[in-house]
């Protein structure tokens, strides 16, 4: 009897877990990363993307009226948490995997086929996902490293011509900073620069003194830096004191936030980062979090998050979902969908400038529209410059080298099929 | 034969090319090996009086700088928030010997070690939950510790000195030759050594071994404060500054676990030897030497010298 009743009330249990986790909600699952040395920029990340959906549903009842749940699962940053975290999602229709790490990204990556859910790692992540013929479940809207480092070749090229330049690459030494370096290879020779490379190792991110004296000795024109977490001020800070001029010194977009400069403020004046998102309250979808989500105190953002560079972006990387969300719904008619559904949204949105200024985020970023082929999307950054105490836009909007950058997406998306044998493709029309 | 002139011509040609960027070098890997000896102290004293390498020695770093910066920010004066964080490292000491080592007298070094592991897990957890896990600046301003540089012109070019460096490097050193005074001048070191050889033959002499463990750990809890402040001032502090605590250990092998002058050589051979090797060297080994050199040194010693250059050689007769 004793049995029969656990049984029973395991049965009951696991019934209403199941039901309860599959309908009435779109499950929107995020990794963050509140905890360890990529705290600072993981919390903003993670205020701005809950924000946002917490906005949505405060402001509209969610969406179509079905509210959206947003599950956080910590990682730390780790590729092996980020997988435990992927495994608990399962079961519970997750609609899309957001993992904030091109490390975790690449561990589940092959997963995502199999179970339905497409991943979307928004401007991080594998950068051959923006072939969607290839990748039919990856995607990383709205720009790729590949396409990012080409506009910083564009930039420098701009300011100083790339022939007889030397460029110092300085990297966190992870699947995340070594993914732009074929770039580098491909266009040394073909634009007559020289590069070495300077990894810095995830232990060594706040004792970095190498490497600055091998950059005293190298004396290299210019300096890229693919930085994440306590890595970016140290190497700024570093910078600094090996006298290095900042404005010769480029992060690209996850080495340029407000968390990254803020505390060293007017020294750090001149530093230079690429970034796809404007930055400031001003715009209509950044009042509407503030007004229903941070004033109301339903959030673990302080005000000091709202209108900078990761918070915003983390915003727009929430908005962008919503509307893939919303697509999907419009398309299968359904309310509550899958994740086989979103898949369709997210290639399937139109924010066009009118449905930018719908939303809020006219001027804040670049319109972009969901595709089958193209996973990435417009693929344009600009470069924003720290004035000592906050980022100033100083470029319009720099197109990546389109030909080059998709002819090594291309290849590279080629290879990534050819060493995973059955690997899901699609045809797109 | 590129290989043989990059390692034995190419590092030394440009030593004599470039010797403001040698000096440099050794400037940073000097300020750079005392911080390294600062943190290899702290191992070094609750190794001489428990025999344990203490693995939340690099998070006792972490927890006193944040605990300052907390302190502060709560509208505590700077100079009051480090009389606060000391006080609170006496409490921790006292629990830790009264919940911890006061359990674990004479039982085996190893369940010692492993107890050190959890009390680390535990204090990550804690501090995380108290002051949250996001990165904060060390408040070395307002501790009135001199900031900004200056440039000594030499051979065309310039060695950088930045002051933060040189105070560092100066209160390491002070406090190095106090606590070796400590040891070998005062009661409570020399007990601390009798405790370190023998627990059970100290408590027959009249030691309290209760009294030297709170002692030893607050002490390792001043240099973790000391430490925090100077790396932290360097970079930001962030719960990362625990992995560069355990840059101690290739010290610990190298200078010897039981000996203070050799945590502050070891620290320097380490400090030195990882910046030049990494520039001078580095570029014909992809880079990212520095990151394995100090252990490639400690494994050296293990081979040839177990006992570290001034650790005591430990003879067993059958």
């Amino acid at each position: 009897m004793k049995k029969t009743i656990i049984s029973a009330f395991v049965a009951v249990s696991t019934l209403i877990t199941t039901v309860g986790m599959s309908f009435g909600d779109l499950l929107v699952p995020v990794m963050t990363y509140r905890v360890g040395p990529f705290a600072a920029n993981g919390t903003q990340n993670a205020n701005g993307f809950v924000d946002y959906l917490t906005m949505l549903n405060e402001r509209d009842g969610g969406i179509n009226g079905v509210k959206i749940k947003v599950e956080e699962c910590e990682t730390g940053y780790k590729a092996e948490k980020g997988v435990e975290c992927y495994e608990s999602y399962r079961g519970k229709n997750p609609l899309v995997h957001t993992p904030n790490s091109t490390g975790i990204t690449l561990q589940i990556l092959a997963k995502a086929p199999e179970d339905k859910t497409p991943i979307l790692t928004m401007g991080y992540g594998l950068s051959a996902a923006a072939k969607g013929e290839t990748f039919p479940w990856a995607f990383n809207y709205p720009t790729s490293y590949f396409s990012q480092m080409t506009s910083i070749l564009k930039y420098i090229d701009s300011q100083t011509g790339l022939k007889d330049q030397k460029i110092g690459f300085i990297f966190l030494e992870s699947g995340y900073g070594r993914e732009p370096i074929p770039v580098l290879e491909q266009l040394a020779p073909k634009f007559g620069f020289e590069y070495f490379l300077l990894p810095v190792a995830g232990k060594d991110a706040q004792n970095q003194s190498s490497h600055w004296l091998t950059v005293r000795k190298e004396k290299p024109d210019w300096m890229i830096m693919w930085g994440w977490g306590v890595m970016n001020p140290t190497a700024v800070k570093a910078a600094i004191k090996s006298r290095y001029p900042l404005d010769r010194f480029v992060g690209n977009w996850w080495s340029a936030g407000d968390v990254d400069l803020g505390p060293i403020g007017e020294a750090g004046k001149g530093y230079k980062g690429a970034t796809f998102n404007a930055t400031g309250t001003d715009f209509p979808a950044v009042q509407d979090v503030i007004k229903y989500v941070v004033s109301k105190g339903i959030t673990k953002t302080g005000s000091e998050g709202p209108g900078t560079v990761l918070y915003n972006r983390a915003l727009w990387n929430a908005a962008l979902i919503a509307e893939a969300i919303k697509t999907a719904q419009d398309i299968t008619g359904k309310k509550e969908i899958t994740g086989e559904d979103m898949r369709i949204g997210l290639e399937n949105f139109v924010l066009d400038e009118a449905r930018l200024k719908e939303l809020g985020f006219a001027g804040m970023v670049a319109p972009i529209v969901g595709s089958c082929k193209d996973h990435e999307g417009a693929g344009a950054a600009f470069i924003q410059q720290w004035d000592g105490s906050k980022w100033v836009k100083i470029t319009d909007a720099i197109d990546p080298m389109k030909d080059i950058a998709q002819e090594m997406l291309t290849k590279a998306a080629a290879q990534y099929a050819s060493n995973n044998a059955g690997w899901t493709t699609q045809t797109c029309n | 034969m590129d290989l043989l002139t990059g390692i034995f011509i190419t590092p030394f040609a440009e030593m004599i090319g470039l010797p403001d960027l040698f000096f440099q070098a050794l400037w940073d890997g000097f300020v750079s090996g005392t911080l390294y000896g600062l943190i290899a102290l702290g191992f070094v004293l609750i190794f001489k009086a428990s025999g344990v390498f203490n693995f939340a020695q690099p998070i006792l770093v972490v927890l006193a700088a944040l605990a300052l910066i907390s302190f502060y920010k709560m509208g505590v004066p700077a100079w009051i928030s480090v009389v606060l964080v000391l006080i609170m490292f006496y409490g921790l000491a006292w629990l830790i010997e009264r919940l911890i080592l006061r359990k674990l007298v004479n039982t085996d070094g190893n369940i010692l070690f492993m107890s050190t592991v959890a009390l680390s897990f535990i204090i990550i957890g804690a501090a995380q939950w108290i002051f949250g896990g996001r990165p904060s600046s060390m408040i070395h301003k307002e501790l009135g510790i001199p900031t900004g540089s200056f440039e000594w012109p030499m051979f065309g070019g310039g060695v950088y000195f930045d002051l933060l460096d040189i105070s560092a490097a100066v209160v390491a050193v002070i406090l190095i030759v106090c606590l070796g005074l400590f040891f070998s001048r005062t009661k409570i070191g020399r007990g601390l050594r009798a405790v370190a050889d023998d627990h059970q033959a100290a408590l027959s002499v009249g030691i309290s071994l209760n009294q030297i463990w709170v002692i030893v750990w607050f002490v390792a809890g001043v240099v973790a404060l000391v430490t925090g402040i100077f790396w932290g001032a360097r970079s930001d502090v962030s719960f990362a500054l625990q992995i560069i605590g355990f840059k101690a250990l290739p010290v610990l092998i190298i200078g010897g676990f039981t000996s203070v002058p050799g945590a502050i050589v070891g620290g320097l051979m380490i400090g030195i030897g990882e910046k030049i090797f990494e520039i001078y060297w580095g570029p014909l080994l992809g880079s990212g030497v520095e990151g394995w050199f100090a252990y490639f040194i400690a494994l050296g010693f293990l081979l040839f010298k177990p006992q570290g250059l001034f650790g005591d050689k430990i003879i067993e007769r059958v």
